[in-house]
């Protein structure tokens, strides 16, 4: 029997710029434990969150994540707002689905240009990161930022998408289809190379993943059709929305999950444009939120949960934040142990581990 | 075989990024959350601002009649631009620039 060696992979990382450190036992070159540790970007959001009034916290929410930070404040305000008894006007809510959906596409592209980085397909990764400068400008266009949106407030959304941008949107949207198209996709879908780094790799089966309690594009690529969209939360009942599942469960179904949804968003952000209703954005909101509440939202990596309870003041009692990522790294126990050491970052990144966002 | 045709054009076109230093960036889009700029004559002290800053970048003083605001807490979220009844306050469409020492801007009100 060969001698057990423990590898410190991470906190400093060849595969993602943020600190998750793996104390993987090897036996020779095969895995055979894994012990994931965080802790080491605490920022005390939670706890700020208290400090801050009820809508200031809108503007901290949108720094928890840098990538997906609109469905961060949207989950915030659809809680304020369910505790307020706000009805948010339709406009509003076809709004917000357009912006999540524009999150996802950005940090679906980001990622799949971060996978390929890790294979060493570096001319992959420079042509999904062009693709990706689209949504950006998008981003930039309808937000007035290319990162932090921050539209999202209690009682509605603080900008309007009118129809001349509306139209300029869809043409840009309908480019970066074409651009994916024409290379991304037929590559990540039929290259060998890809295939041999990624199919079989860290395999999570259906009832792992439900025991686990994955979530996102990790429990979908097992063949677990759960989405949060599924509830119909902003407009997703009028848009329209089916899960995209892979079954194999291994890596590669997990990016071929991932990128089948940036189509489906694609045309989800299309659908909400054109059906999007006239009238209001904001309503005004009076009073102090009071009360407890549970609000999800699927995020990119997956479902998202804010606990938040009021005091009938203008600060929260808590504020507490579940992000995906914290219910997915579980399933390193089961994906790891096994497997080759050179296929440790592959493994690590597949399921779009987001550090800032789980230590908060 | 998939990105031969992009290879070819890859060849032949410019690079996708900005030369930066030497060539100017390309001009922001409009409606992108970039300086704040105070109008102390349209002013009415009212504090508004202040008190819904999320970063707390923004100081009123009653007495001095003075506006203290400080880029380098302030986060650009432009809540404050909505808020200012009198419209005493406005955002550029260029970011701010950087600076050696971080110093808030004293923007007084004439009475």
């Amino acid at each position: 029997m060969a001698t057990r060696t423990v590898i410190p992979f991470g906190p400093q990382h060849p595969v993602l710029p943020e600190p998750v450190h793996l104390k993987l036992e090897l036996e020779d070159e095969k895995v055979v434990g894994v012990t994931p540790i965080i802790g080491y970007i605490h920022r005390g959001i939670e706890k700020a969150g208290e400090l801050n009034t009820f809508r200031q916290n809108v503007h901290i929410t949108d720094r928890i994540c840098g990538i997906c930070s609109f469905i961060h404040t949207q989950t915030y305000c659809q809680g304020v707002e369910a505790l307020m008894n706000v009805e948010v006007p339709p406009r509003t809510r076809f709004l917000r689905v357009f912006w999540s959906e524009l999150s996802r596409t950005h940090s679906h592209l980001l990622w799949l240009g971060l996978l390929c980085d890790a294979l060493g397909f570096e001319s992959m990764f420079m042509q999904i990161w062009r693709a990706r400068e689209i949504i950006q400008d998008l981003s930039e266009m309808t937000t007035g930022h290319r990162v932090i949106q921050a539209t999202s407030v209690v009682g509605g959304v603080r900008r309007d998408i009118d129809k001349e941008m509306a139209k300029e949107v869809d043409r840009r949207l309908v480019a970066l289809k074409e651009m994916l198209d024409s290379t991304a996709t037929p590559t990540l879908l039929h290259d060998p190379t890809v295939k041999r780094r990624a199919v079989g790799k860290g395999v999570l089966s259906k009832e792992q993943a439900e025991i686990l309690g994955a979530v996102g594009p990790t429990s979908r690529g097992s063949g677990v059709p759960k989405d949060m969209r599924q509830t119909g939360y902003a407009a997703f009942k009028e848009v329209g929305f089916e899960p995209v599942v892979e079954t194999a469960g291994d890596s590669y179904a997990r990016t071929l999950v991932r990128a089948r949804e940036v189509y489906q968003s694609i045309e989800l952000m299309r659908k909400a444009l054109s059906m999007m209703p006239e009238g209001e954005i904001l309503v005004r909101v009076d009073g102090y939120p009071e009360g407890e509440t549970v609000s999800r939202c699927e995020q990119p990596r997956g479902e998202v949960i804010y606990y938040i309870k009021g005091n009938g003041t203008n600060h929260l009692e808590r504020l507490k934040i579940r992000t995906p990522t914290f219910a997915n790294i579980p399933t390193y126990l089961v994906m790891l142990p096994g497997c080759e050491m050179a296929d440790v970052p592959i493994i690590t990144l597949s399921i779009d581990p987001c550090i800032a966002c789980t230590e908060r | 075989m998939w990105m031969f045709s992009t290879i070819v054009k890859n060849l032949f076109s410019r690079p996708a990024t900005r030369r930066y230093p030497f060539k100017d960036i390309r001009e922001p889009l409009s409606g992108y959350r970039g300086k704040i700029n105070f109008d102390g004559t349209k002013c009415d002290l009212c504090g508004d601002c202040a008190r819904i800053c999320p970063a707390d970048a923004i100081e009123v003083s009653l007495e001095n009649r003075q506006i203290q605001y400080n880029p380098f807490k302030c986060i650009y979220c432009g809540t404050c631009v909505e808020t200012c009844l009198p419209r005493a306050i406005s955002q550029d469409k260029y970011y701010a620039k950087p600076a050696a020492v971080k110093e808030a801007e004293t923007i007084s009100v004439p009475a």
